[in-house]
């Protein structure tokens, strides 16, 4: 199966095709004949995902584990070449499972929820051009290839933002949302001619093994991490690049499920963790990463807790819970990462499907506000809503527990201030249970608060959608057990599959002053109090609701997400437009174009003038010409 | 015979010619007046090429004949055939390119 690896992304790219250029033909055909596109390649994954299980402990020192599937070149002049080659390994295999197993769950989905849309057989083409592109990412065997895919989701996510685009505060966060991934992307662009300045070659497992050996500087290798880190800000949406997230909410709602929750934004996660050779050997690119983690998980959870629009909430928690995948990578847990993005990818898909459900429901209302009482009316979204709040929160068994758990234990590890980040963390695991049982409780419990019209119209959504919520809640439920805790005496499953990609950096980053059971044991209680303790103050406030007094304070500016938009606006926007306009006027028209229109009339003037000379009278020709000759004469003989 | 007095007679005999082309309106009276200042360099220069005892000035004079032969064939042809356009043989007559 490994070597047909190939055919993971090119069933999408077909389906792509299919849809796309059928897109007028094709009815209602294009939205299954696009799922089958994801399903065939999550065969494929599934496939290939058994089989790499059985490369563990060949080959020699982390990088034998994986192999490389070559399919074409396309760049080869003189030392640099550019391969069209797939690496298939522990790390690559599981994500395909994710990106293609939820995406299938996902197109399931929208062909009910977009049923009724003009634009049906776009909208697939553009999903399934989007796993292509997610998947050449994932897949890539080097930088060259990774870059690709990058760029290819950046693309589809203006455009599935903008998918509405007849909106035009839609088509202004499409392009707010490309902007700031270009930011990035340009980040990641100098890493990675960084890179190859110094190797020479872009490969994953030639890097490994160059970098490894230490003939690089580490002031070299911090300013390669930190500038992938940037890349990874914009399109992991992390301070202070994370504002496009919630903005790419005006996509319809499967896209959010898909791509700014369980995929797009984990790219940022998986380039870091692919480039876990280089972030190993740059401890203050570490640092810089579980800061920024560390403070875009809790601002963003500020924000949430204020915020009225169901799939605000949600996006700002993602930014939040990225914020927690990044503290795992900062404080070198590869594997604690990898495992939230899993299990993060389960819920977070559930939870903006089931608002899906909501929206639907409500005749396209977003507004919490204007909701309520739901759960009457809608028992299979609001159990599995439930399902996914609970397991966002942390509660055990359920999988968001374990992964985070996991992040905040390693950060505890890291030393002295390990303590101080690790209490930051809870207090932002603290908002995270209290913002989604906000949610929980003003969408679906207390009074229905919306128009009589549409309290009549109020259903349950179609099979077609329930079933992905279903297969998403007990997902959420139980995707925990890939990683259970060492107390429970289970094998951490998930660690033993990405041990041998990861092994380096593993070894080289022993865990300091690792924790007894007793010690653990005390951290998952706090971590479970701390839950619980979010959902009762959730409870607390939000169970009777009823359309709340204007927020003052803290909670106004909170609710203005800190004015970071605000902020940007007037020491960016502002300026570059007033120096665009200072441009436009004093360089553009007056310089260029002055200097430009002033050679063309200097010409047309001086023509006008000379003119009167081409009389057409041969004897004056003549004439002209001897006086020339006679001019010529002089020159030569009294001048030089 | 001192050279000079050839010299001076190329000078005259290329002054002339000179002042027939830009005085003269006739076509063919143009066209000899150039044959004139063509023959005012030969002599010009086989004086030169006497007075130095070098051949090469005479050679210079025989490739002149040739493109002064040549230059007239075509000259007169032209003159020909704007005699058959206009029935004239005034160069002034033609100061427009176009028709």
């Amino acid at each position: 199966m490994i070597q047909v690896a190939w055919l993971v992304p090119l069933f999408p790219l077909l389906g792509f095709l299919i849809t796309g250029l059928g897109r007028n033909k094709l009815g209602a055909l294009s939205g299954w004949i696009a799922s089958f596109a994801v399903l065939a390649s999550f065969l494929v994954s599934l496939g290939i995902f058994l089989e790499v299980q059985h490369l563990h402990g060949e080959g020699e020192e982390g990088t034998g584990a994986s192999i490389i599937v070559p399919v074409y070149e396309y760049i080869n002049s003189g030392t640099m070449t550019a391969q069209i080659s797939f690496q298939i390994d522990a790390l690559s295999s599981l994500f395909l499972l994710v990106i293609t197993g939820i995406g299938f769950l996902i197109h399931i989905y929208s062909i009910s929820y977009m049923s009724h849309d003009d634009g049906y057989g776009k909208f697939f083409a553009y999903l399934n051009l989007f796993i292509f592109s997610m998947l050449l990412l994932v897949m890539g065997a080097n930088y060259v290839l990774m870059f690709v895919g990058w760029e290819g989701v950046g693309l589809c996510s203006y455009l599935l933002i903008g998918f509405w685009y007849k909106n035009t505060e839609y088509t202004n966060a499409a392009k707010k949302a490309f902007v700031m991934n270009r930011i990035g992307d340009l980040g990641f662009l100098i890493g990675i001619l960084m890179l190859f300045s110094k190797f020479n070659t872009l490969n994953f497992t030639d890097l490994q093994a160059a970098i490894s050996s230490g003939q690089i500087s580490v002031g070299y290798l911090t300013a390669i991490a930190l500038c992938f880190f940037i890349g990874a800000t914009g399109k992991s949406a992390q301070i202070p690049l994370f504002t496009w997230l919630p903005d790419a909410m005006a996509g319809p709602t499967p896209v959010s499920a898909l791509i700014h929750a369980a995929t797009m934004v984990t790219a940022g996660i998986y380039m870091v963790t692919r480039s876990h050779f280089i972030y190993t050997l740059a401890p203050v690119a570490q640092q810089v990463i579980l800061i920024i983690g560390l403070a875009t998980a809790l601002i963003a959870a500020t924000i949430a807790t204020m915020q009225n629009d169901i799939k605000k909430v949600l996006a700002y928690s993602t930014v939040s819970q990225l914020g927690f995948m990044f503290m795992a990578l900062g404080a070198g847990a590869y594997v604690a990462a990898v495992f939230h993005v899993v299990t993060h990818a389960f819920f977070k898909a559930l939870l903006f499907l089931g608002s899906g459900s909501v929206i639907h429901a409500m005749g396209g209302e977003q507004d919490i506000r204007k909701m309520g009482g739901l759960k009457s009316s809608m028992k299979i979204t609001y159990l599995t809503f439930l399902i996914g709040c609970v397991a966002i929160a942390g509660i055990p068994p359920l999988s968001g527990f374990f992964s985070k758990d996991e992040i905040l234990m390693s950060v505890f590890k890291l030393g002295q201030y390990g303590k101080i980040f690790w209490v930051l963390g809870m207090l932002a695991a603290l908002m995270t249970a209290y913002y989604m049982f906000r949610l929980l409780f003003v969408t679906f419990h207390g009074e229905f608060r919306g128009t009589a019209d549409q309290k009549h119209h109020l259903h349950e959504s179609p099979a077609l959608m329930t079933i992905p919520l279903v297969i998403l809640a007990l997902l959420s439920a139980f995707g925990g057990m890939l990683g259970l805790p060492a107390i429970t005496g289970a094998p951490h499953l998930l660690e033993e599959f990405l041990e041998p990609v990861l092994k380096t950096s593993l070894v080289a980053h022993p865990m300091v002053n690792a924790l007894s059971h007793n010690a653990e044991i005390v951290l998952m209680g706090l971590a479970v109090m701390i839950a619980i303790m979010g959902i009762s103050m959730g409870w607390f406030y939000y169970k009777k609701y009823n359309a709340d007094s204007e927020p003052k304070g803290l909670a106004k500016m909170a609710q203005g997400k800190w004015y970071f938009d605000e902020i940007y606006h007037a020491i960016i926007v502002k300026p570059l437009l007033v120096l665009s306009k200072f441009m436009e006027r004093w360089i553009e028209k007056s310089g260029i174009d002055a200097l430009v229109n002033g050679v063309g009339k200097l010409i047309q003037a001086s023509g006008d003038r000379l003119r009167y000379l081409q009389s057409g009278l041969v004897g004056f020709y003549l004439f002209m010409m001897v006086l020339g000759i006679i001019l010529l004469f002089a020159l030569q003989i009294w001048i030089l | 015979m001192p050279s000079q007095y050839y010299l001076f007679l190329s000078l005259a005999l290329f002054c002339i010619g000179v002042m027939g082309v830009l005085m003269r309106r006739n076509a063919i009276i143009i066209l000899m007046c150039i044959e004139l200042m063509l023959n005012a360099v030969n002599l010009l220069m086989v004086t030169f090429s006497k007075m130095h005892n070098h051949a090469d000035a005479q050679i210079f004079v025989f490739f002149i004949m040739v493109v002064a032969a040549a230059e007239v064939s075509v000259g007169l042809s032209v003159v020909v055939l704007m005699y058959r356009k206009t029935h004239s043989i005034d160069v002034n007559i033609l100061n427009r390119l176009k028709n």
